[in-house]
């Protein structure tokens, strides 16, 4: 096997800038709808006192599942020692920083009053779990940047082992809290399940390795760089694994909540009434998300097909964000029972009812933003750093 | 690789960070994040844990097309004074605007009888929203009334998805007016305070009740619940009474009687 040489992501200009300019265009879009709806207030956005988290945390939740598993990657090179992942765990890493800081900035200009961060920071409650996750994602960002600079760095290297397992424990505590922040809302159906946090987990492995392929192929295409097919079989193979699992977990909480009866109102809304949450189920999560990039994954027609697999892991990531706005906006639009044994004539507020949710513009472009700012630090952060191996160049037969 | 390697890395690298750095100044000014330094804030003074204060509500006696308790809470805590934003549909307004009272009519699917009843923040002795929020903004006093500080309130809603009688309200758009009473900034959240302001100056009225005594109705009590000589531990004695989401055990403030 050849000596990996790392260096940074180097490939013509206009190429790099041009990619760079649009990316910097979308986020600044993204910087006037937050000021827009920071100015206005939020009734401009489709977020109301009944669905109180729109679009934007959809966005956000499914980047911060996402970063966690994109770490995957790098955990499996140094904690579990594969040859064939190794070589591509700083990437790894760089990415999951990439998304973590997209999600957390659509996060925070999502708030009531962004300009609070300061609070945010100096005021804890400890009993929440909100908090924990903001200790939880500053963590994240040292420990996977100690982790890093150890994978980079020959001085850091003594490091490497001991950051690596922290980085891969840390970011199972992470998914698990950001999965937990739905395991609090004891009132609300939807999210009264135990599975919830490993369902979370499953979540961001295949999430997470669907970006990282996706970022890899663009990043050595950019660059005109040498991807091994092998490996690329390899990572597109985990993410089958991670597809199915995704989709047997959502099985599993979808029968568990039929054998409670008190969810069977809630089942029959995503899996049959429930309008467009039954359809983003069905068509988005299950099909789109599942069925089809498994079929793609694994079918002998598409086994060298190197299309194939990034339209798969798109699919699996358009998937994933349905997945997480069926949990979040379809959890919300369903209606709290406070009154058991009895029908609701008339409210005010629309209890009984499904609530109305219609995201604005505005609310997507703040989440495009999200995803724009993790891409923009990747491609900086490749630029920068020695990230990439110059040749990932498949080893030869016997050492892999 | 291709030729483009060629160029002097070194000089090319550091440009390429002065630039990216330039951008990202640029790109975090542009939110025009402004810090503002909270003000200490006079909570709970005074609030004794001596005292429970909550609301025994008698759904028999609220009338089925009665608002007065909406209203008068609404004048009280100048809700009236928020303006609709222009061009906002009707049901987007009753979804946006803040509800501290909310009028129910329920049918039993049994017996088919109708019932009337108002809704608020039920002050639970064991608040999911004061568990769930970040910044300890949602608080509960000694005396059991729940609370939110405006000055810490980041508008981050995760008080309103625990919450499980939807009793709060985001504040969706700029506020013009307000009472000094009930302090509203857009983008913070608020809920029913049981007339606080009223109680802590002595009072032993909520603006709901005062305006349904007035009605001739007399649907709703304030008292203390730990006061056991109080008119409502007695009328609690007398009559069963049940809280809405029992199951959930958060020991509701408010109760309600024929439901
Ligand atoms: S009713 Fe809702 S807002 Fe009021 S104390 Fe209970 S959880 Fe909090
Ligand atoms: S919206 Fe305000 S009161 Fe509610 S949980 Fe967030 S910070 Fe606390």
């Amino acid at each position: 096997m050849k000596k990996l040489h790392y260096s940074e992501l180097w490939c013509s200009s206009p190429r790099y800038w041009g990619g760079l300019a649009a990316l910097t265009f979308i986020i600044l879009l993204g910087m006037a709808a937050a000021y827009y709806m920071e100015h206005s207030g939020h009734w401009v956005t489709g977020m109301s006192n009944q669905v109180v988290w729109g679009l934007p945390h959809v966005f956000a939740i499914f980047l911060i599942v996402a970063a966690s598993g994109a770490l995957n990657v790098a955990s499996i090179g140094s904690v579990f020692g594969g040859p064939l992942y190794k070589p591509l765990g700083r990437f790894s890493g760089l990415l999951a920083i990439g998304l973590l800081a997209g999600g957390l900035v659509v996060l925070l200009l999502d708030l009531g009053r962004p300009e609070r961060l300061i609070v945010a920071i100096t005021h804890y409650n400890f009993k929440s779990i909100f908090a924990w996750n903001i200790i939880l994602y500053t963590g994240f960002f040292t420990i996977v940047g100690i982790y890093l600079w150890a994978m980079i760095d020959r001085k850091a290297q003594k490091f490497y082992q001991v950051t690596g397992f922290a980085a891969f424990f840390w970011r199972l505590a992470l998914t698990t809290g950001t999965g937990s922040i739905f395991g609090f809302l004891v009132a609300r159906e939807a999210y009264d399940a135990a599975i919830m946090a490993p369902m979370f987990i499953i979540m961001s492995f295949s999430y997470g390795l669907a970006f990282f392929i996706i970022t890899l192929m663009s990043a050595y295409w950019w660059a005109s760089r040498e991807l091994g097919s092998h490996r690329l079989e390899k990572l597109k193979n985990l993410l089958g694994v991670f597809v199915g699992a995704v989709l047997y977990f959502s099985l599993v909480y979808h029968l568990t909540n039929l054998y409670i009866t008190q969810h069977h109102g809630i089942e029959r809304f995503i899996l049959l009434d429930g309008g467009v949450y039954t359809v983003m189920f069905w068509l988005g999560q299950i099909t789109i998300g599942g069925i089809i990039p498994l079929f793609m994954l694994y079918s002998p027609a598409f086994s060298d097909n190197r299309f194939a697999i990034a339209i798969a892991s798109v699919m699996v990531l358009i998937g994933g964000f349905v997945q997480i706005y069926v949990i979040v906006i379809g959890g919300q639009a369903f209606p709290m029972n406070l009154f058991p044994g009895k029908e609701v004539v008339s409210s005010s507020f629309f209890d009984g009812v499904v609530a109305a949710y219609t995201p604005s513009l505005a609310e997507g472009v703040l989440g495009l933003a999200g995803i724009a700012i993790a891409m923009t630090l990747v491609a900086v952060g490749a630029r920068m750093l020695k990230v990439l191996p110059e040749s990932l160049e498949d080893p030869e037969q016997g050492t892999a | 690789m291709s030729g483009n390697r060629e160029q002097p890395k070194e000089i090319k690298r550091r440009e390429f960070i002065g630039m990216t750095v330039l951008a990202a100044g640029a790109a975090s000014v542009a939110p025009g994040i402004l810090l503002t330094v909270a003000h200490a804030t006079a909570e709970a003074e005074g609030a004794s844990s001596e005292v429970r204060w909550g609301l025994l509500i008698d759904s028999n006696k609220c009338a089925e097309s009665c608002n007065a308790c909406v209203d008068a809470c609404n004048r009280e805590n100048g809700i009236d004074l928020l303006q609709r934003p222009q061009g906002q549909g009707d049901e987007m307004w009753d979804a946006q605007r803040p509800q501290w009272i909310r009028k129910v009519k329920l049918k039993d699917n049994q017996t088919g009888e109708v019932t009337n009843l108002p809704m608020m923040c039920q002050h639970c002795e064991f608040p999911p929203c004061v568990d769930v929020c970040p910044t300890a903004a949602s608080f509960k006093r000694a005396d059991g009334i729940v609370l939110v500080d405006r000055h810490t309130c980041i508008g981050c809603r995760y008080c309103m998805m625990a919450c499980p009688y939807k009793a709060r309200s985001f504040i969706h758009q700029n506020v013009e007016q307000q009472t000094l009473r009930s302090p509203r900034g857009k983008g913070c959240v608020e809920s029913c305070n049981l007339c606080v302001h009223r109680i802590d100056a002595g009072a032993t009225t909520t603006a709901c009740q005062d305006a349904c005594d007035k009605d001739g109705h007399q649907a709703i009590l304030f008292g203390d619940l730990r006061d056991p000589e109080s008119a409502l531990s007695k009328a609690l004695r007398e009559k069963s009474s049940r809280q809405i989401r029992a199951d959930l055990e958060l020991n509701t403030g408010v109760r309600y009687t024929s439901l």
